[in-house]
């Protein structure tokens, strides 16, 4: 009972803590001075150099979303609304989710290590003294960087799994390829769409934001270093699910379900 | 040496040698229930080196970060060049800052940068505006001063213990600081390596006339590098004086560290 307390205590104050690191994150973002060079660095890091592994999974999980359903829409005897409901699934739901899961895993870890590792070799500190706000320079850019591109990267992970999802289509069938893209757009709605597109952001910001402040509180040498980036990724995946949850709502709440 | 050489883009600051450049007063800090500085007091001429010895965690590094504004003290003033750190806002700290150098612990150094943008990033961070081929020219200084000018396009990680050292020391010189702060300059380097630190840190100070305020359990770098000794102890100045005089003490306390 007494370790359960005490669970309690530390989760809340870090809960705590984290929101106070999240709220001083909007309180600095748009003040100058502004490190638009990092943060365009940032963006080719945390975007460009994912986007191979984002288009892989989205590929490979195209193809196989594809194989598994084409079964149960024969039994139901609608096989030719594969690509539609292919599409529907990937945009609405799997392709955002998927990619936030990835992210996590590649970007989540790595802000989370390197902020840790500059923490505890007091690299945060030299910056400082040299004149640099650390949390604008480091933690400000990155967690925009995030937020901007984790939303490019789903909208090109969806076209990729699409890709794959064709491909799917073509091996135990035959559908030419103007068909299968008329057949995905013309059951896409605005309903399907932007709440994907805008959950994604949340989504970005969730990842940055828990590898900066796990990175950025890393203590304990390089033990701590490895902890932040493992627990970096682990609550910001939770994060990501609580976020779809919430975005589930949101939008049956205003109609676009 | 009359005055000390500064950057001419910096504030300035001119210093004549003898002059109190950074001045402690009852300085008290605090983590909890644990006092780590308590009304510590400490002057630092120009020109001076003095090392602060302490054992482990006896609030030495506490002391350096409080200097420096990356600790906010809990009472007490720490004057350097005039200026109370504590009450200072950000411009006016970065300003001492450019005076005043930090060689850390660990180094310090950008992983993701190679030696060259290290060694421009104070530069470049304090908004220095100085055209690239000065900024180069200051850079082949600072590596020729610490005899690595050929390491200016290596990563940190491709360096040595004692390479990295240097290297973190030439960052700390190219603002061309009139006070520099030494935390453990030594620690973790072998005995070799740990005297041609310290014969480098006598060099510069030698030839830039700056002062230093040393942090150190290493005897060989108290003997060796340092004017006069300040003793932490207990969170105070327990004993001041020469390397030779406190070697001569016969305090049971300062008697530890001698033997």
């Amino acid at each position: 009972m007494m370790v359960n307390t005490q669970n309690w205590k530390q989760w809340l104050e870090e809960a705590g803590e984290m929101s106070r690191f999240t709220g001083r994150f909007f309180s600095q973002w748009f003040r100058p001075r502004y490190e638009v060079t990092e943060f365009f660095r940032q963006c080719f890091i945390v975007g460009y150099r994912s986007l191979p592994l984002v288009g892989l999974t989205g590929f490979i999980m195209g193809l196989v979303l594809t194989l598994q359903l084409r079964p149960s829409l024969i039994d139901y005897g609608v096989e030719s609304q594969l690509p539609a409901m292919v599409g529907i699934a990937i945009v609405r739901e799997v392709g955002p989710v998927i990619t936030a899961l990835i992210f996590a895993g590649k970007i989540g870890s790595s802000i989370g290590a390197e902020l840790g590792s500059m923490k505890v070799t007091e690299q945060i500190d030299a910056m400082e003294v040299s004149g640099t706000n650390p949390f604008k320079y480091l933690v400000v850019t990155r967690v925009l960087a995030t937020t901007l591109m984790l939303p490019v990267l789903v909208m090109l992970g969806d076209a990729i799994s699409l890709y794959g999802s064709y491909l799917g289509v073509n091996i135990r069938g035959v559908t030419s390829f103007d068909l299968f893209w008329t057949q995905v757009f013309d059951n896409l709605s605005f309903g399907d769409v932007v709440p994907a597109f805008v959950k994604s952001f949340f989504f970005g910001f969730a990842v940055g934001m828990v590898g900066c402040f796990k990175g950025y509180h890393s203590h304990k040498g390089t033990e701590g270093v490895g902890r932040s980036a493992n627990s970096a990724v682990v609550l910001s995946s939770i994060l990501i699910f609580i976020i779809d949850l919430v975005a589930v709502q949101v939008t049956d709440i205003l109609g676009l379900n | 040496m009359e005055t000390i050489q500064t950057l001419a883009v910096l504030p300035d600051m001119p210093v004549k040698a003898g002059e109190v450049v950074m001045r402690i007063t009852g300085l008290y800090k605090s983590f909890g229930d644990n006092h780590v500085l308590s009304d510590f007091n400490l002057g630092l001429l120009a020109g001076e080196n003095v090392v602060v010895l302490g054992k482990s965690g006896s609030g030495k590094s506490v002391l350096i970060k409080c200097i420096i504004g990356l600790l906010q003290p809990d009472g007490g003033t720490i004057e350097v060049f005039g200026k109370n750190i504590p009450d200072l806002g950000h411009l006016e700290l970065d300003q001492v800052r450019m005076k005043v150098g930090f060689l850390f612990q660990s180094n310090a150094l950008y992983d993701s940068m190679t030696v060259r943008e290290n060694l421009e990033f104070p530069l470049r961070r304090h908004s220095i505006r100085l055209p690239q081929e000065e900024v180069n020219e200051l850079v082949r200084h600072a590596l020729d001063d610490v005899g690595l000018v050929h390491t200016v396009d290596r990563m940190p990680a491709e360096l040595s213990g004692g390479m990295r050292k240097r290297i973190a020391l030439a960052r700390t010189l190219i603002l061309r600081p009139s006070i520099i702060l030494y935390d453990e300059p030594t620690t973790g380097l072998d005995p070799i390596t740990a005297k041609e630190i310290i014969g480098l840190m006598i060099e510069i100070q030698e030839k830039y006339g700056s002062s230093s305020l040393i942090i150190s359990h290493d005897m060989n770098c108290v003997r060796m590098a340092s004017d006069r000794v300040v003793m932490l102890i207990n969170g105070s100045c327990y004993a001041e004086g020469t390397y030779d005089e406190l070697k001569q003490s016969a305090d049971p306390e300062i008697k530890k560290f001698f033997e």
